[in-house]
């Protein structure tokens, strides 16, 4: 038997402890998308965060609230970075200061500020902005393309032309029109053999960002911060819809792998899904959530009108949260489990 | 005839203290399909006022001979008969805009701000006043669609009063954000109008609470005469 030594009663971490070891297991994803795609995302950081800063500074002032406490508890620079890894790399600096002051003003502070939101502000910023500038939105950096680390931030600001050969799909929408377009015709195979725009096994580039929100995802299940139900949940069901679709049709759908490492996969299960006020905090509710949070993703973007459902499946099982949770209430410490 | 004190009083009912869009939050429908700019609105809450006059002074008249049991269908049917009149005289005369604003003009029979005054006003309320009530009540409607229509254009478009020309031929939208405002989508859609409508509703109640402080720090003033 191991026996720890004392103390036996810890502290519950606070919610800057939280929000900074959230911070710190976003740079490894954050580390290879600078390195892979551009330096530009550490520029869109930096904007989200002032967005964020000055935004909540305000509603806390209009509100009458202390302003050294909320603003150092780390959770607007969260929802920051989450909001500049969600907006493609050369948005315009605008874009991203409108949604993440949208997150932090409308989703946020409206609805009565940290622990009272239902719906995760960063999403609901992602969904703001991809239904109000659905062009500007869907430009990511096509691969091929190099710009210097200049030209990038030129063109966040507006000083250089935004012309559209930088600008491509994503490699998942990229599929889904090919497929589209091909009618029957053209099979994954075939399109994910393209070492342009494809890798290893995911968007090229793109699939090691995502297995770095998969290390600091690992990093913050080991210590405690989430727990493992949300994201085996979510990955569980997408793996297991986009593998049964697959192995129906392996010509037509894309492998669970491909999927499991595109757009918000990865980081929609670790960092979004597993959001303690948004989301579920029964243990049986958050498999429910994460399950229900995957299926939808999938289901959103493969058949779809956007390029990745992750951001839409989120805010919809935010609808459903409380009632999941209301259902999947754990029995009482020696009763009997009612149902 | 009618009061000073009871004119004040419906006056204040429909504008500001039981305004139909957001202290009834009725009408909801044509509130988020017609505001995307400040002239459907203002047009669109143009027909309701003349629907509303005249199916409350119509009520009012009748309101003796009416049978209590059957006077929902017979409610209706009067104002089925002003919106017919009130959709061919938009159709004659207001074509352009017609097309625009399209199923909402007949709609205005279902509208539950109708019915409610006709219901809630004019069946117990003499002519004269009914006629007022209808009148206000639109013109609370005026007031909030073309505010939430203004706010709407403006933050979709940059432009204000589009479709000015469709009502008078000679007068152009004014475009007030330069010309590469890049438009902000969602305020022209369902989405945009709740969320606007409820920055208003929160406007409205904190103007209420502000109003309500000043008259608790001077509790010696009379209370205002007025029937609710």
């Amino acid at each position: 038997m191991m026996l720890a030594p004392a103390p036996y009663l810890l502290k519950d971490a606070s919610v800057s402890q939280v929000m900074t070891q959230v911070c710190i297991a976003l740079v490894p994803g954050i580390a290879a998308y600078a390195w892979l795609i551009g330096p530009a995302i550490l520029v869109q950081l930096v904007i989200a965060s002032l967005a964020a800063l000055a935004a909540e500074s305000l509603m806390l002032w209009m509100r009458g609230k202390p302003l050294a406490l909320f603003l150092t508890d780390g959770s607007a620079i969260v929802t920051a970075w989450l909001i500049a890894l969600a907006f493609p790399p050369l948005a315009p600096w605008w874009l991203v200061a409108l949604g993440t002051a949208f997150a932090i003003v409308v989703a946020k502070h409206l609805y009565g500020g940290l622990g009272q939101n239902p719906f995760n502000p960063a999403m609901v910023a992602f969904a703001v902005c991809i239904v109000a500038f659905p062009a500007l939105m869907s430009q990511w950096p096509s691969v091929g393309l190099q710009l210097t680390t200049g030209d990038q931030i030129n063109v966040i600001f507006g000083l250089a032309p935004r012309v559209d050969a930088m600008s491509g799909a994503t490699p998942l929408d990229a599929l889904k029109t090919a497929l589209k377009l091909g009618d029957g015709d053209i099979d994954v195979a075939h399109l994910l053999s393209n070492q342009d725009l494809y890798g290893n096994f995911a968007g090229r580039g793109w699939e090691w960002i995502a297995a770095g929100y998969l290390l600091g995802g690992l990093w913050l299940w080991q210590r405690k911060i989430i727990t493992w139900h949300v994201p085996v949940a979510f990955i569980g069901a997408l793996t297991l819809i986009s593998g049964a679709l697959w192995l129906y049709n392996p010509g037509q759908f894309a492998n669970p792998l491909f999927h499991m490492f595109s757009g918000g996969a990865m980081i929609g299960a670790f960092f979004i899904a597993t959001d303690p006020v948004s989301g579920c905090t029964t243990p049986r509710g958050k498999l429910i959530f994460g399950a229900g949070a995957g299926l939808l993703a999938y289901v959103i973007r493969v058949f779809g009108g956007y390029p990745d459902g992750v951001a839409f499946a989120i805010l919809l099982m935010n609808l459903g949260a409380p009632l999941i949770d209301l259902l999947c209430q754990p029995p009482i410490f020696g009763m009997k489990d009612k149902s | 005839m009618i009061t000073r004190d009871e004119f004040r009083t419906i006056a204040d009912n429909g504008i500001w203290k039981q305004n139909t869009s957001i202290v009834q939050i009725l009408g909801l429908c044509p509130l988020l399909a017609v505001t995307t700019n400040a002239v459907n609105g203002i047009m669109l809450s143009l027909a309701t006022i003349l629907v509303m006059a005249l199916s409350n002074v119509a009520v009012a008249s009748l309101r003796n001979f009416i049978p209590h049991e059957i006077r929902i269908p017979v409610f209706i049917l009067i104002v089925a008969a002003l919106v017919t009149v009130v959709d061919l005289l938009f159709n004659a005369n207001l074509h352009e805009l017609y097309l625009v604003l399209g199923i909402f003009i007949p709609l205005i029979v279902t509208n539950c701000i109708v019915l409610a005054r006709v219901e809630a006003f004019a069946a117990k309320n003499p002519p004269l006043q009914s006629t007022f009530d209808g009148v206000f009540m639109g013109v609370g409607m005026l007031w909030t669609l073309a505010l939430l229509g203004g706010m709407r254009e403006l933050l979709g478009n940059g432009t204000l009063f589009g479709g000015i020309d469709m009502v008078f031929p000679g007068l152009s939208p004014l475009q007030l954000l330069p010309e590469s405002y890049p438009g902000f989508l969602l305020a022209l859609l369902p989405p945009g109008a709740f969320i606007l409508l409820g920055c208003m509703i929160a406007w409205k109640n904190w103007m209420d609470a502000r109003a309500a402080a000043r008259v608790q720090r001077k509790p010696r003033r009379p209370a205002a005469a007025g029937v609710h």
